[in-house]
């Protein structure tokens, strides 16, 4: 039962409530850091962090922190995660952390962390804060990886650098520039309400079929 | 050219907040279905934008240069405290503006493109005036964004737009283009 519990918190963030492609946060490092897998992977490992980070310290602080001021809490706690991350992949890999540039420091005012603060972890017990904080940010960086993976391969022919297609693939550039961050993320969530669509005419039908039956 | 005309016209078209740094965008696709609100929204975070400028650079000036590590947090401080005492000097001047403005005050504290223009404009290093020249064009252009979308869609609710197409979705492939039409203006300064 509690194992199944905390299950369900996991997977909700990957798939059913992916902050993403269902709940349409966390938009701005969403688009910005996806002209490339490797860049969209670093941006969804350091939210991961962060996430999961100031998730567990919220959870655990939660009956300390006054009501009025609690945003306050939430942003300064968040935003000393980020300063780790910051500093963490500025020593480790100072390429990455060159090329996200201002949108570390950015992860702050990422909506979809703040609203994992207010909306769960600072009502729940540590335990399921964590885990619903690895869904969401398991889900997060899922949809960075996909973008960046579609963006990278049409506007560049390649997948982490390296090259897939032959010499005489015509790379389609529009697609690792900003436009194509709006366009690309466009068609896939038109590409979620078509399976939404399905869905629900399928269960119409299903419904109606028993009603018939009946 | 001048160098302030040009960090000007640089922050309001060429590196548009919104269509390039990808910086604002909730507020650009959430709030974005009436042109009156979206450009009050635009005016106030202008507004926030400058404020914020000049505690940047005053705190970069004397505190920061300390303590580099406290930069994120200090900035966020200062961003939330100038939006709640924005918040609260409205209602007590203009409580018939405040009622208006409604729930989207609050909101401007979490708006990406305040707290990247701050950074942006410590990692140019830029002083005082740039600053503010740099907030005022930024601030300008993610109005305008905003301003231009809401008016595209408020065009669409009247066109016959296929169920599945409508919302989000539509509204990416809009700002997709809109953004290719900024991308237009990439060539104004080579030649500069």
């Amino acid at each position: 039962m509690k194992k199944s519990d905390s299950y369900e918190e996991f997977i909700k963030g990957i798939w059913r409530d992916n902050p993403v492609f269902v709940q349409v946060l966390g938009m701005c490092p969403m688009l910005a850091v996806t002209n490339s897998a490797i860049n969209a992977v670093a941006m969804g490992m350091a939210t991961f962090f962060v996430l999961v980070g100031s998730s567990f310290l919220v959870s655990s602080f939660r009956n300390w922190i006054p009501k009025q001021v609690r945003i306050s809490c939430f942003i300064i706690i968040i935003a000393t995660f980020v300063t780790v991350a910051d500093y963490t992949l500025l020593a480790l890999v100072p390429k990455v952390h060159k090329e996200l540039g201002a949108f570390i420091p950015l992860i702050v005012a990422n909506c979809m962390i703040l609203g994992r603060q207010e909306a769960f972890s600072s009502r729940y017990p540590v335990r399921l804060a964590v885990m619903d904080a690895i869904g969401m940010a398991g889900g997060f960086l899922l949809a960075l990886f996909s973008l960046g993976a579609i963006r990278e391969i049409l506007g560049d022919g390649a997948l982490f650098g390296i090259k897939l297609f032959g010499e005489n693939f015509e790379p389609w550039v529009i697609m690792i520039l900003p436009p194509g961050g709006f366009l690309t993320l466009g068609v896939i969530l038109l590409f979620f309400n078509w399976f939404k669509f399905k869905k629900d005419e399928f269960l119409a039908e299903v419904a109606e079929a028993e009603r018939g039956g009946g | 050219m001048d160098n302030l005309t040009w960090i000007f016209i640089s922050a309001l078209l060429v590196n548009n907040f919104v269509l390039t740094y990808f910086l604002g965008l909730c507020p650009f696709l959430g709030v974005s279905n009436s042109l009156e609100t979206s450009a009050r929204l635009g005016l106030a975070t202008t507004f926030v934008m400058l404020v914020t400028a000049v505690c940047a650079w005053v705190l970069n000036t004397y505190v920061l240069i300390h303590a580099p590590y406290l930069r994120l947090i200090c900035f966020i401080v200062v961003i939330a405290s100038t939006v709640q005492f924005i918040e609260m000097l409205i209602r007590k001047l203009s409580p018939a503006l405040f009622r208006a403005m409604g729930i989207f005050l609050p909101l401007i504290t979490t708006n990406c493109a305040i707290l990247g223009l701050a950074i942006f404009a410590t990692n140019r290093g830029y002083g005082f005036v740039e600053g503010i020249v740099y907030a005022l064009g930024a601030g300008i252009g993610f109005t305008l964004a905003l301003v231009l979308l809401a008016g595209l869609r408020e065009e669409s609710e009247l066109s016959d737009i296929p169920a599945l197409i409508k919302g989000t979705a539509m509204n990416l492939i809009i700002a997709g283009i809109l953004s290719m039409a900024f991308m237009g203006f990439a060539g104004l300064f080579s030649s500069a």
